[in-house]
């Protein structure tokens, strides 16, 4: 069931791989809440987690960017390897906020800082201690330009976030992600908290942006899955139930788990 | 219909004792305030804030040296309390979740939360006046000091972990350490209850009197000399109200409206600040 989907990835011809899921366990206190997954993450792919409620699917985005140390009592074990230089970024020596500069994260939720506009993108790269105006300006205008934003706020950088529309702010976050140039993207279920016309802005930017980053999506709304991804893995209970191309699983699910997720009689 | 109309007179009872608790604390604030502007209103004049206490059996005189001494004590209250109270609160809701250091400190500030003053104004006169040789607003200081920072901690505290998780959780996922996070993110998005908090701890000390009967005790002259012994208007009228002399008595009056003017507008000052926040 774990090796399956690796033979699976590693057969397709000249993919490159972001990363990679090895035999990854999680416990939350006592409770192990991600049981032996293994899952590779290609370059510049989309790839989506799905799931039922309390899989595992966020759980298991969490551990890429280590979200979990924040919190007392949890656990990792196994690895994810980031390439290209094959570093376990959940090893104890490797600092979480090296992991979070390379791997960025938008929310379920849109959460932009309580500051202007221009000041959620350019927070990122101040942390990351450029302090040069022209740069600045220069990374957070490419930014807004990749989230597809810039021409709705050019006018308005110095006005609060909080002022956008949902959508709008959500698309902020991305490009708060984007400023940094990550090199994976993890996106938590990004349109649920959006309406339809939004939710269609944001996949379509997720298509986009691909170009530039490899993109990791938790979502519960499986047309989105097939809509944006290009590999789908379904989870069940912290177990990966089936990985493969989105096409595949959604055509012609190898697991009947997954095909009664997918028609609707589960979940 | 029985049942229903049980409820209808339980809900008119329960909202007829909750006016009446109302009415019987407005009452009394305004009780307060009339008796105040009644005795004291007259005695607000320009010698009020212009000439010093009157010694006694002369005329006149006003509270110069006292309300400049309230307000370089509180003041410098204010300057100590903010920093430590705040850095405090953000070590209790940011840092110190979970370790035992930070369990005791919030033991610790509860407990000098309900301190009485006099406890507190003992205590500094133990530490500082016995053993520098004299009174001084320095001692008034440290003693408002003393009530004042607690109350930073706890509102400080208590805001930041009104924080969604959300937010704290986007800044840690940028990259950003732990203490930028809590500095240039959190303390800014709940920077209008923090204010709110240190306005609070303002009008909480402007009318303490037990602290500074055994640090600042007094002065009769223009001082601004804070290693001295300093005039201040909750000591002031303390002595003046008790005195057998018609202007004292006048002043008192005075200066008790005063700080409740004060504390008054300290208070609506904080709440329009909070409203404001809360609906940006």
């Amino acid at each position: 069931m774990v090796t399956e989907p690796l033979a699976q990835a590693a057969a397709a011809p000249a993919a490159a791989i972001k990363a990679e899921v090895r035999d990854l366990s999680f416990y939350y206190g006592d409770f192990k809440s991600l049981k032996g997954i293994s899952l590779p993450i290609e370059e510049h792919k989309v790839t989506a987690l799905i799931g039922p409620s309390g899989c595992g699917k966020s759980t298991l985005l969490r551990c890429f960017n280590r979200m979990h140390d924040l919190y007392p009592g949890n656990r990792y074990e196994g690895a994810i390897n980031l390439f290209p230089d094959n570093v376990n970024i959940l090893a104890r020596d490797v600092d979480p906020i090296e992991v979070r500069m390379r791997i960025g994260m938008v929310f379920q939720k849109p959460n932009p800082f309580p500051k202007s506009i221009y000041d959620n993108v350019a927070y990122g790269l101040r942390v990351r201690g450029l302090r040069n105006k022209t740069e600045l300006d220069d990374r957070v205008e490419k930014a807004l330009k990749g989230a597809a934003l810039w021409e709705e706020v050019k006018n308005r950088l110095d006005e609060v976030a909080f002022a956008m529309s949902g959508g709008q702010q959500q698309r902020l976050c991305i490009a708060r992600a984007l400023a940094t140039e990550p090199e994976l993207l993890l996106f938590d279920e990004p349109t649920s908290a959006l309406d339809p016309i939004a939710t269609g802005s944001i996949e379509e930017l997720i298509q986009e942006i691909r170009e530039q980053v490899s993109i990791l999506i938790v979502t519960h709304n499986m047309q989105q899955a097939a809509r944006v991804s290009d590999y789908t893995a379904y989870m069940y209970l912290g177990e990966l139930i089936e990985f493969g191309k989105t096409d595949n699983i959604f055509v012609k699910p190898q697991r009947k788990e997954t095909e009664d997720y997918i028609t609707g009689r589960f979940g | 219909m029985q049942l229903y109309s049980r409820r209808v007179w339980t809900n008119r009872i329960g909202i007829a004792l909750s006016m009446g608790a109302m009415l019987f604390g407005l009452l009394a604030l305004l009780w307060i305030l009339w008796t105040l502007f009644y005795n004291g209103f007259s005695a607000l004049s320009w010698e009020f804030f212009t000439e010093d206490t009157p010694a006694p059996g002369s005329e006149g005189g006003g509270l110069r040296n006292a309300i400049v001494g309230s307000l370089m004590i509180v003041g410098m209250t204010t300057l100590v309390s903010t920093p430590i109270g705040i850095l405090a609160g953000i070590y209790l809701a940011e840092f110190g979740t979970t370790s035992k250091f930070a369990a005791m400190t919030r033991f610790v500030t509860d407990i000098m939360l309900s301190a009485p003053s006099i406890v507190i104004g003992l205590f500094v006169y133990a530490l500082m006046v016995a053993t520098l040789g004299g009174f001084s607003g320095w001692a008034g200081s440290v003693a408002l000091s003393l009530i004042a920072v607690p109350v930073v901690v706890r509102t400080t505290e208590n805001m930041l972990l009104l924080v969604p998780t959300a937010l704290r959780e986007a800044a840690f996922a940028v990259g950003a350490p732990r203490w930028q996070v809590s500095l240039k993110v959190t303390l800014r998005a709940v920077k209008a209850g923090v204010v709110t908090g240190i306005l609070l701890a303002i009008a909480r000390v402007t009318g303490e009197t037990a602290p500074l009967l055994f640090t600042a005790l007094n002065n009769q002259f223009y001082s601004t000399d804070m290693s001295q012994p300093m005039g201040n208007l909750p000591v002031v009228i303390f002595q003046f109200a008790m005195s057998p002399y018609e202007n004292w008595v006048n002043l008192a009056w005075g200066g008790a409206l005063l700080i409740a003017l004060f504390v008054l507008g300290v208070n609506i000052l904080a709440r329009v600040l909070f409203r404001k926040k809360s609906t940006d």
